[in-house]
């Protein structure tokens, strides 16, 4: 029972506490480009979600049973990466073969995820704080793709909302995104400490 | 399209658009990760930076003199591996002859392969131009960014500690000065609010020319 309480413990702390883009500043690049509309943000979310998860179980294979073996380390951010292209590729791929209406929703997405620092950067924490077992690393890719949409869409729904203010001209488009994320950021600081 | 071709026509034009006019940071707003993550203090941004000027330069570089061979669906795959070398090149160096350096920056040395400026280059630069338009492009848009950092990294070590490069320059409380350092500047948050600041900055000034 203690496994589960870790296990749900880490996904919390992955969405809220340890949030990939409020504490790591991952994924910053979509987060301030695509975060203008809901829809759209909400894609990215998915998309980004479903290629963390699985390039999270891919990389931690990887690493645990080819690279660590082979003392091969050194080459692991090399691996990595062609790791989550090849991955990103054959979604895509299958997608547009088999699932079309799925492709069409978050299809354009997809090519843009191989160089979203989110997912590289879970794969190199998972390394990074020695994750040991394959369901752990799993669910905590998992929690950080679910953190990443929440971070997405909060975003996108206050900048839906703010294109009804005046802003001033030297503030608008970039620089208030940023203040706004900010302020944001400052909100779910009040979460800090709170598990791990 | 026109203005790219402008850009690339001489080597001082090309070198110097990547300082000024097309900063990576603050006018294209492209790679914002490591910008907001390493800037707590000017050392850890003058590092990254550094590495990032390798990294780029190094990667347009083989860009460049492999164009030719370039084929349309693997060009992506081919640039990722070309930086990917030069990252682990660049991890392992600082790890060797700085090692609290790459503890302190962690995991965000790996993570300048998906830095988005340098696969940017590589895509509109690298592979169209020679190498030596190529390394001069690397190296200004290296330099732009690496001030950009030193500007944001200065910034809030100057707040949140009243230090630069730890040596101080505000008197603190604790020394029985006057200024109250902002714990808040350090934190993720002044990262996001200092850098939608000076991009304020940069437009109000760029928009009065």
């Amino acid at each position: 029972m203690d496994n589960l309480q870790v296990l749900l413990m880490g996904f919390i702390s992955m969405v809220i506490v340890n949030n990939m883009v409020f504490t790591k500043f991952l994924g910053t690049c979509p987060y301030l480009g695509v975060s203008g509309r809901i829809d759209m943000a909400f894609g990215m979310g998915a998309a980004v979600t479903f290629v963390v998860t699985l390039s999270g179980l891919l990389t931690w294979m990887v690493d645990h049973w080819i690279m660590t073996p082979l003392h091969l380390e050194v080459l692991n951010s090399l691996c990595f990466i062609l790791v989550i292209a090849g991955a990103v590729q054959l979604v895509e791929m299958y997608l547009r073969k088999f699932f079309v209406g799925l492709y069409e929703a978050f299809g354009i997405f997809l090519p843009l995820i191989t160089t979203n620092c989110v997912i590289l950067g879970m794969c190199l924490f998972l390394e990074r704080w020695g994750v040991d077992s394959l369901l752990e690393a799993v669910v905590l890719s998992f929690g950080s793709g679910v953190g990443f949409t929440v971070a997405i869409c909060i975003m996108a729904a206050i900048r839906e909302n703010m294109r009804m203010s005046d802003i001033p001209r030297c503030l608008q488009n970039a620089p208030i995104t940023l203040i706004t994320a900010g302020l944001l950021t400052l909100a779910f600081m009040g979460f800090s400490g709170m598990i791990r | 399209m026109a203005a790219e071709n402008a850009t690339f026509s001489s080597p001082r034009r090309t070198f110097l658009a990547g300082i000024f006019r097309e900063n990576p940071t603050l006018v294209l707003l492209v790679g914002m990760c490591p910008p907001l993550a390493v800037t707590t203090a000017l050392k850890p941004a003058l590092t990254m930076g550094l590495s990032v000027i390798f990294v780029l330069v190094g990667s347009n570089l083989v860009v460049s003199l492999m164009r030719k061979m370039l084929r349309p669906h693997v060009r992506m795959l081919m640039f990722t591996v070309t930086i990917a070398a030069f990252v682990t090149v660049a991890d392992l160096f600082l790890q060797a002859f700085s090692p609290e350096m790459s503890a302190k920056l962690g995991a965000y040395i790996p993570l300048i392969i998906v830095n988005c400026i340098i696969i940017f280059r590589a895509e509109a630069c690298a592979s169209k131009c020679g190498p030596w338009i190529s390394i001069l492009d690397g190296l200004g848009m290296g330099i732009g960014f690496t001030l950009a950092m030193c500007l944001l990294g200065t910034v809030r070590e100057v707040f949140a500690t009243g230090c630069i490069l730890g040596i101080p320059v505000l008197r603190t409380t604790a020394a029985g000065g006057w200024f109250t350092p902002w714990a808040a500047m350090s934190m993720p948050c002044g990262a996001f609010i200092t850098l939608g600041l000076i991009l304020a900055l940069v437009s109000q000034l760029t928009r009065k020319k």
